[in-house]
């Protein structure tokens, strides 16, 4: 229970700090917005090729706004210093990292649900028969990479050009959870066997279970970094 | 008296350096020490080792009787840390920071200690203002109620002065003074004499990551300090570089 209060703790003074400044939230909405409506121009909106696309076009919308997210949620904690009183407090470090994952998740779940209607809207794609497994795709894939993202963000928050390196090393190690999340968001779409997106769902479940537990051993090395 | 430091043939080497060598000493239970030495004497690496957020190359720290590699959150419980860094968040406002340290560490009746907190530092009409509209003075001055939100008995005080005009000097002085009372060992580092001397009860000298000089305030004044830090002064126009 003093595990997930103090975790709690570190995300609610993290959206506490965003909601008061306005300043990742709204980058990550312009962004992903702005998503939308330039590739609605790029491509037909009923077209069958749009149709294809759209799948990819959704995720890299919200995975390149959880992008700027990211950048920002570790680099905050160095202005005075401040991830070191964090470092100080009596508790395990990973109680950092899943802060962080929890203000990070919030803020990107709030972009998703302003953005998914508009997409809707613009490529005309209406409500798809299968939405319950967008419901689950959706958080499903956004933890996993929030929770990947994170963690590499505190291990690149402390180099020069973390801002370049973060989706440098990202999206390499992103690439079966991207893949996974755009061919169950393709089946929700476009129909497709039940099982086989099944299976990709498990290849995110798998996924979100490793960086679950990867920051209990591992976090604390990577603050020493 | 109980020890509640102790500083155990500790050695830190970084890449081909060696920043602290063969550091030993105790502090009992209320002592008041200030380290002082030139830059690059191993004095910040020290502090970060006794405060957990470094490892020792080799050698031990105890705190209040155990070993920090050990157990360090419960070594964390007992420490409160202010460095020239105030740890605080500058989209908070005072009464949030505060709130948001205590939180962390468990504080009961946590409301009233932030407000008895923020009386003490002088800044309870600022309590709802951000930190970031604060002056460095305010935001130091909120940086020790900070520190010691938890009651820790042991302060470790990096450069506490830097930056404060002489009214923050004052005051921090005043709540440092005040420690004695609550029976709180406290570990300063400072480049500043007089208030390593009229605060402290020990002074420690490092000097090229070696303890160059134990010495009891009472036993030593302003000249005989500077003797002992200088000592040769040949030693010290070598003693450049950085922590």
């Amino acid at each position: 229970m003093r595990f997930l209060s103090r975790v709690w703790a570190i995300t609610w003074k993290d959206l506490q700090s965003d909601f008061r400044t306005k300043e990742m939230l709204s980058t990550m909405l312009i962004f992903a917005l702005l998503v939308v409506v330039i590739f609605s121009f790029a491509f037909d909106p009923g077209s069958r090729e749009t149709a294809a696309v759209f799948p990819g076009l959704l995720w890299v919308a919200f995975f390149f706004a959880g992008l700027l997210g990211l950048n920002r949620s570790f680099v905050n904690e160095h202005s005075n210093d401040a991830l070191q009183g964090l470092m100080l407090l009596p508790a395990d470090r990973s109680i950092i990292y899943f802060g962080k994952v929890g203000a990070n998740l919030v803020l990107m779940l709030i972009v998703e649900a302003v953005t998914l209607p508009v997409f809707a809207v613009f490529y005309n794609t209406g409500l798809p028969e299968r939405w319950p497994l967008l419901l689950l795709v959706l958080p499903m894939a956004t933890f996993g990479f929030i929770a990947v993202g994170t963690f590499l963000a505190a291990l690149s928050a402390n180099t020069r050009a973390s801002e370049m390196l973060l989706p440098i090393i990202l999206f390499p190690i992103a690439i079966p959870l991207i893949l996974s999340a755009v061919e169950v968001t393709a089946g929700v779409f476009a129909g497709g066997d039940i099982a086989v997106l099944i299976t990709w769902l498990k290849i995110i479940a798998v996924y979100d279970l490793v960086f679950l537990v990867v920051p209990f051993l591992l976090f604390e090395y990577v603050l020493d970094v | 008296m109980s020890d509640m430091i102790e500083v155990i043939g500790v050695d830190k080497q970084i890449g081909v350096k060696l920043i602290l060598d063969g550091i030993s000493f105790s502090v009992p239970r209320g002592q008041f020490v200030t380290v002082l030495g030139p830059n690059g004497a191993g004095k910040t690496t020290l502090l970060r080792i006794v405060a957990t957020l470094m490892a020792p190359s080799s050698g031990r720290v105890r705190i209040a009787g155990d070993n920090i590699s050990d157990d360090p959150v419960k070594a964390r419980t007992r420490l409160g840390v202010m460095s020239h860094n105030t740890f605080l968040y500058d989209k908070l406002t005072a009464h949030e920071n505060l709130a948001f340290y205590g939180r962390m560490y468990d504080v009961t009746g946590l409301d009233d200690r932030v407000e008895e907190l923020l009386d003490q530092v002088g800044l309870t009409i600022f309590s709802n203002e951000m930190v970031q509209n604060f002056s460095r003075g305010m935001q130091q001055r909120l940086a020790l109620a900070r520190a010691t939100i938890h009651k820790p008995d042991i302060l470790l005080l990096d450069e506490p002065y830097t930056g404060l005009d002489q009214q923050a000097a004052a005051l921090l002085t005043r709540v440092l003074s005040g420690s004695k009372d609550h029976n709180r060992t406290v570990m300063m580092i400072t480049h500043n004499f007089e208030q390593g001397l009229a605060l402290s009860d020990r002074l420690l000298i490092l000097n090229r990551g070696r303890l160059a000089s134990d010495l009891r305030s009472s036993d030593v004044d302003l000249d005989g300090l500077r003797e002992a830090y200088y000592g040769d002064p040949a030693d010290d126009r070598k003693g450049g570089g950085s922590e």
